[in-house]
């Protein structure tokens, strides 16, 4: 580094901690050296949030939250604003984009036991980020004015009506109306475009921060932290940056493909990313034959739907997704990987993805006598993964899991 | 694999089927760069559709240079009531007499194709059959009960409905419409009226989204300089990762 460099950084390092915090977070800190593919959609769930962010000041810039004016801005965008329809798509793919790596985010965190001890409280903070990240994108998906945006909200909202006593008030609190209206639209677009991504930043700090605290888990659950040489360096690991800074370059050149091929070829990906009600303007008056939320909702969705009572059928939603927080005290296996967890755990595993799969399918579809049997089915498979979890978590784990990662 | 596709093909093609009014789509030959096509697909868009429906989302100006028409072009034999070619392509029909004269004010169509996709424009704009029960003697087999008068009868002629009988499970008998023939001529025959359907909609899915040519031209470019980016990266974490055991 040139003399004059060195000057201006230890200025400022005199005033503000930045090698510090670089070293802290980057440069020494340690992760191991194990990481699978699994562990890129951290990075890029950051890469994606700031994707988001980028975009959506773009858009904010020619969009009008406004009932009458709504519908026409997005097509002024798609139509009009320079680069605007790919600025659009992006937004738009990167919602549907932000839940798969998220999912598979959580995923990884689950057969990897990365939300067990001492890891609780990054598991939690990553739930709550999940919770906003659901509240996000709902709001936003109000902002088209389309008839979907339109009538997906008035459904969502109207669940809170169920709530004994405080719920029809509660619901009306919400919208600022009787029916989804200009009242609704513009109070979603503040949530949207301020209040929750500013969460989310906070949130996505704290989850770091803790992140980095613990140290990262790896794919065989060995804590690298036990063993470390004399200047207090784990042995099994590597320093984030830049080994994993410039191996995460990898993992974000095939998300970007992926993401580009969408937003380039398939925008509407069929129907699922932008549903085709939702070019039709919001009609209030006009109910469409088929009301689906976007995908990334529809697990929940089908387990609404599963429960013959519309109260007790949101108390399972809310509590398909709060069971989730508990994970790290449902599960007593004694070792974190799945590669060193019994039979048993194994096949809960597989069992659980097919039935949130499942529930996500069924959450698409009109409600059929089949499909509903089916829904029930998968959401009580959902259930009993978790609530059987403290009986079965530690059954057969007798694989010894290895001190040290070992070399390859 | 095979075995999982065939059942999701068949789970997601029952839905398709729902959707529709029971008789199956024709799948419409859509050629964004086919630019003659489109030219044809405007002209009778403004001749058969724009005056009762709108497609504001439209401006002409965009439409003469994406379908290479020259604007004096435009002006002279696409714009009929005194707009200026920068405006969208609106109509002077109110709203209220429309209600009052169709029973509903017909749809703007500048985003109908993204919201029911031109195989369902195509068999739907294939589909009116004489029907004298109705207000304006036709309904259409993809949607019944359907307000709109059929506009191009004098390209196409007249269809009638050729019905026939079929047993449910429960065993009631149900009259369903086999197929439509036609009963009298128009000015084109099957084949050339076929041709300027696809035409239409051709045009019409090129309204729903002006920019998707544009945006398919970018794509594989973005693409291959993503490509390479990955190849790039690949190596280097490689460089960087060798002495990593």
């Amino acid at each position: 580094m040139s003399g004059m460099l060195k000057n201006a950084l230890g200025w400022v390092d005199a005033r503000f901690p930045l090698t510090k915090v670089w070293n802290e977070h980057l440069a020494e800190y340690y992760a191991p050296k194990n990481f699978n593919w699994m562990y890129y959609f951290g990075s890029l769930a950051i890469l994606v949030l700031v994707n988001q962010i980028i975009t959506g000041i773009f858009l904010t810039i020619n969009y009008k939250p406004d009932a009458q004016l709504a519908f026409d801005s997005v097509e002024y965008i798609m139509r009009d604003v320079e680069w605007g329809w790919l600025i659009r798509y992006m937004h738009s793919t990167g919602a549907s984009a932000f839940f798969v790596v998220v999912y598979l985010h959580m995923f990884r965190g689950l057969i990897y036991g990365s939300f067990k001890k001492p890891r609780e409280l990054v598991w939690v903070f990553g739930m709550i980020i999940y919770v906003a990240l659901m509240a996000e994108a709902f709001m936003g998906y109000l902002l088209p004015w389309g008839q979907m945006s339109y009538w997906g909200a008035q459904v969502i909202v109207s669940l809170f009506g169920a709530i004994p006593y405080v719920g029809e008030d509660l619901a009306l609190w919400l919208r600022g109306d009787y029916v989804i209206s200009d009242a609704t639209l513009n109070r979603f677009f503040a949530f949207h475009v301020i209040a929750i991504p500013l969460v989310l930043v906070i949130l996505v700090f704290m989850h770091i921060v803790a992140l980095h605290a613990v140290g990262s888990n790896n794919p065989e659950g060995i804590e690298i932290k036990k063993h470390k040489d004399d200047k207090g360096v784990p042995l099994d690991g590597i320093p984030f940056h830049p080994y994993y800074t410039v191996k995460d370059l990898v993992g974000v050149a095939v998300f970007l493909f992926i993401f580009a091929l969408i937003i380039f070829y398939m925008p509407e990906m069929g129907g699922y990313f932008l549903e085709h009600a939702n070019f039709v303007p919001a009609d209030p008056l006009k109910t469409p034959e088929h009301i689906a939320p976007v995908w990334y909702f529809t697990p929940f969705y089908a387990i609404l739907r599963a429960v013959p009572d519309k109260f007790l059928g949101v108390v399972a939603m809310a509590g398909a997704i709060i069971i989730l927080f508990l994970l790290p005290w449902l599960d007593r296996g004694v070792n974190k990987s799945i590669r060193y967890r019994g039979p048993v755990f194994k096949a809960a595993i597989i069992a659980f993805c097919i039935s949130f799969i499942g529930l996500g399918y069924f959450g698409m579809q009109p409600v059929t006598a089949v499909g509903t049997w089916f829904s029930r089915f998968f959401s009580f498979v959902y259930f009993a993964f978790f609530l059987l979890m403290p009986f079965y978590s530690n059954l057969g784990q007798d694989k010894h899991v290895p001190e040290r990662v070992e070399e390859k | 694999m095979k075995k999982l596709s065939i059942v999701l093909l068949v789970l997601f093609s029952s839905q398709l089927f729902a959707a529709s009014g029971g008789i199956a789509l024709e799948s419409a030959r859509i050629n964004l760069d086919n630019k003659a096509s489109l030219q044809r697909g405007a002209k009778y868009f403004v001749n058969y559709c724009l005056s009762c429906h709108s497609a504001k989302q439209l401006r002409y100006s965009r439409m003469a240079t994406d379908l290479e028409i020259p604007p004096e072009l435009v002006e002279l034999n696409l714009m009929f009531t005194g707009e200026k070619i920068f405006d969208g392509m609106t109509i002077s029909m109110r709203p209220k007499d429309a209600e009052k004269w169709f029973g509903v004010n017909p749809p703007d169509l500048s985003l109908i194709a993204r919201s029911r996709g031109s195989d369902w424009l195509y068999t739907y704009l294939k589909s009116f059959y004489v029907d004298e029960t109705r207000p304006f003697g036709v309904d259409n087999a993809l949607f019944p009960k359907v307000g709109m008068p059929n506009v191009l009868s004098d390209l196409q002629g007249l269809q009638k409905a050729v019905y026939k009988d079929v047993e449910l499970e429960d065993g009631t008998v149900r009259r369903v419409i086999d197929h439509l023939e036609i009963s009298e001529p128009g000015r084109m025959n099957e084949k050339e009226f076929d041709k300027a359907m696809n035409d239409l909609v051709n045009f019409m899915t090129y309204m729903g989204e002006p920019a998707k040519l544009e945006r398919q031209r970018l794509g594989w470019k973005v693409l291959l300089f993503i490509f390479l980016m990955l190849v790039v990266f690949y190596f280097l974490k490689k460089e960087y990762w060798k002495d990593i055991h």
